[in-house]
């Protein structure tokens, strides 16, 4: 089983049954797995905090949502995570990627990096970081967690957890 | 007709329906004309009705109703799209299209000067987008709701707003009010 169909895998044991993503090269994997999974509502959406809105509302209709996007996210939906997701108390688990961290090949990412956790530090969001293969196995604790304690949490995975940066 | 008259003409007709209701004015005046459990106000987050009753209808069966604005539909313009390609025929998009930022002190949009959101939500490949005036929208969303196709109205109005007290309700009561409606 691949780290994706692993992930995928969690999802669906977890009854998580809605799952909305903006691609990232590091994610294409994950995001072909949830397509592929027919017990799974795909719904690409266009920025963030549409995303995150969507998944407030698939919530509110009874169904457990997800996220999958990129760090660079967390600057745009600052304030949707705050007064909605957070306000409203809603569990939304966030399967980032962690881009600008070792083996990185683009500059321009490091400079979200160095804010990533600041940020999530600073709107109290619960952060886990994975950084090598097996820390997946804590996958499916994280997403009973956030759904035992209505929040949004980050799981923030990079590069070298996902097998490098295609180099 | 300003956007008050047309939510005070539509209140009989979104009564026990789900209706998630835009931020600002707009929920303030939907919660002084007809509050009900049903009704999902917005506090916060600009922008994001259409995509919360977007999520809704997918997740349910039951219909939903996002009242939108024409500010806040430009402000999240992305979620055109997505609509057109999610297509939940349980779903209204109901953009009450007066051409003014109304909760902000009546700036105007572009809704309101060149650019028609009924086109634009066509060219995004909305299938069923009516657009109506003030007078007609009741008439307009109970053919919407009983077609029971994913319809987006654009009702066009004047702008102006009505003297609203702010919503004091905590968020978590009317999300959990909500919940329960939904599955009543």
């Amino acid at each position: 089983m691949t780290v994706s169909e692993k992930i995928v895998a969690d999802f669906v044991a977890n009854d998580v049954e809605f799952i909305t993503t903006v691609p990232c090269k590091q994610l294409a994997g994950v995001i072909d797995a949830v397509e592929a999974n027919s017990d799974i509502y795909h719904i690409p959406s266009n920025k963030e905090d549409e995303g995150m809105g969507l998944c407030a509302g698939a919530y509110m209709g009874g169904k457990r949502p997800a996220i999958i996007m990129q760090n660079t996210a967390i600057g745009v939906t600052v304030n949707t995570l705050v007064t909605l997701t957070q306000y409203y108390r809603m569990p939304l688990p966030m399967l980032i990627s962690y881009r600008g961290e070792l083996r990185e090949p683009v500059a321009c990412q490091a400079e979200m990096a160095v804010h990533t956790k600041a940020l999530l530090n600073q709107l109290n969001i619960p952060t886990y970081h994975f950084h090598k293969e097996d820390d997946v196995e804590e996958f499916d604790a994280i997403l009973k967690y956030t759904y035992m304690c209505n929040k949004p949490v980050a799981i923030l995975t990079d590069a070298s957890f996902w097998g490098g940066y295609g180099e | 007709m300003i956007r008050s008259d047309i939510l005070r003409d539509i209140a009989p007709i979104l009564s026990n329906q789900l209706v998630v209701c835009n931020i600002g004015l707009p929920s303030q005046e939907l919660h002084l004309i007809d509050d009900q459990p049903s009704n999902f106000y917005m506090l916060g987050t600009m922008g994001l009705s259409s995509s919360i009753g977007l999520g809704v209808a997918l997740a349910q069966d039951k219909t939903v109703i996002s009242i939108d604005g024409d500010g806040s539909v430009l402000t999240n313009f992305g979620t055109l799209p997505t609509i057109a390609n999610n297509v939940a025929d349980n779903y209204i998009l109901l953009i009450i299209d007066n051409g003014s930022y109304g909760s902000t002190g009546d700036q105007p949009t572009y809704a309101g000067l060149k650019t028609s959101l009924t086109n634009v939500a066509k060219a995004c490949g909305c299938e069923n987008v009516i657009e109506c005036s003030a007078a007609d929208t009741g008439k307009t969303l109970q053919s919407a709701i009983d077609s029971k196709k994913m319809t987006i109205i654009v009702a066009k109005c004047e702008s102006g707003n009505i003297k609203v007290p702010v919503i004091t309700k905590d968020p978590v009561v009317i999300r959990d009010r909500f919940m329960k409606a939904v599955q009543a």
